[in-house]
């Protein structure tokens, strides 16, 4: 760095900062977010791979899961999946209303989602097969309730939208923002693939 | 990468930036719904009515399945391809995968050994600790 330049600096390097649009690279941005956010999930199926087995003698999944509540559960994420995509779609066009309204329908299924694994999860409790049971539960509640957290958070983030979509429209924050709770959103329904085949099915089987 | 497409590029591609990538059509989402929908049926009605006879046969075809159902998610709703945000997106979804099966395999693999070679003055459940 010490060397004498000949040239005008512009000559070689853009000395000009380059004109990015506002969040230009908010899009790749989130998407390393949720890869690390990926990244605990596997953590925590790795801990339910180890320890899914170890029942200390108490209730294993056969005794513990209804696999119809799980399809249920299932069918209400992957509705609510398909019904943030038709917002997505809405917000393209400008349909600030029909934006309001997926997103409202795509809010409803998320919290039946909710409230599905709630009730299961009391129910467990209620059972006595609550996490301290064994590591097996201690695992499977760990994975499982994290997943319900993140929905529960994706469900307060999309009230939070909702909001400032009705107050300013679909301006370009707005949407930036709308598509970041899309990816996370369409994340967390992949994530919940792996639940519902890792630790319902293979546990049933 | 940015840097070799210089300043006429940028603004070219300003206007594909700012909504990040595509965002699928009407007939994308549909599709993508009526395949997941589809693989994740046919597991489900599979563990539910009992399963092949071999086990490890049942838990083969239902891994299968959430395979295929994770890549239709990543295709359909999530707008994957290589060429979005000039690959960045691929890029790090590679890392993630090698880094996940390494750790998941790794995990599993060490654990499932440490299991077998404890002493068995070790196990707990018969000393009745714990349970």
């Amino acid at each position: 760095m010490s060397q004498v330049h000949t040239t005008a600096p512009g000559d070689f390097w853009e000395t000009e900062p380059h004109h990015h649009e506002d969040g230009a690279s908010t899009s790749v941005g989130f998407w390393i977010y949720l890869m690390s956010d990926c990244l605990m999930f596997a953590v925590l199926f790795a801990c339910f791979g180890v320890l899914g087995g170890s029942y200390a003698a108490g209730p294993g999944p056969q005794d513990l899961f209804d696999l119809n509540l799980i399809a249920l559960n299932t069918a209400f994420l992957l509705i609510s999946s398909i019904t943030f995509g038709f917002a997505m779609l809405r917000m393209m066009l400008n349909d600030q209303r029909g934006t309001l309204i997926w997103l409202f329908i795509t809010l409803l299924f998320g919290l039946a989602f909710l409230a599905v694994e709630i009730y299961e999860f009391h129910h467990l409790i209620h059972v006595g097969a609550g996490p301290q049971r064994s590591a097996f539960l201690s695992s499977f509640f760990a994975l499982v309730g994290t997943h319900g957290l993140h929905v529960a958070f994706g469900s307060i983030w999309l009230v939070t939208l909702m909001v400032q979509v009705s107050q300013r429209g679909l301006i370009p924050a707005n949407r930036r923002r709308l598509m970041c709770l899309s990816m996370f959103w369409h994340f967390l329904d992949v994530i919940w693939i792996g639940v519902f085949t890792f630790v319902y099915l293979l546990g049933m089987i | 990468m940015a840097q070799q497409h210089g300043h006429t590029a940028h603004h070219d591609d300003a206007h594909g930036h700012d909504d990040g990538h595509d965002h699928g059509s009407f007939k994308s989402y549909m599709t993508g719904f009526v395949l997941s929908v589809i693989l994740t049926a046919i597991p489900f009605a599979l563990v539910m009515s009992g399963g092949f006879e071999s086990r490890l046969w049942t838990a083969l075809v239902v891994v299968a399945f959430a395979a295929a159902q994770v890549f239709v998610h990543m295709v359909y709703f999530l707008h994957m391809n290589t060429s979005s945000e000039e690959g960045w997106t691929m890029l790090s979804l590679i890392f993630t995968v090698i880094v996940v099966v390494i750790m998941l395999a790794g995990s599993l693999w060490v654990m499932y050994h440490l299991n077998t070679n404890m002493m068995p003055q070790m196990n707990h459940e018969a000393l009745g600790i714990g349970s």
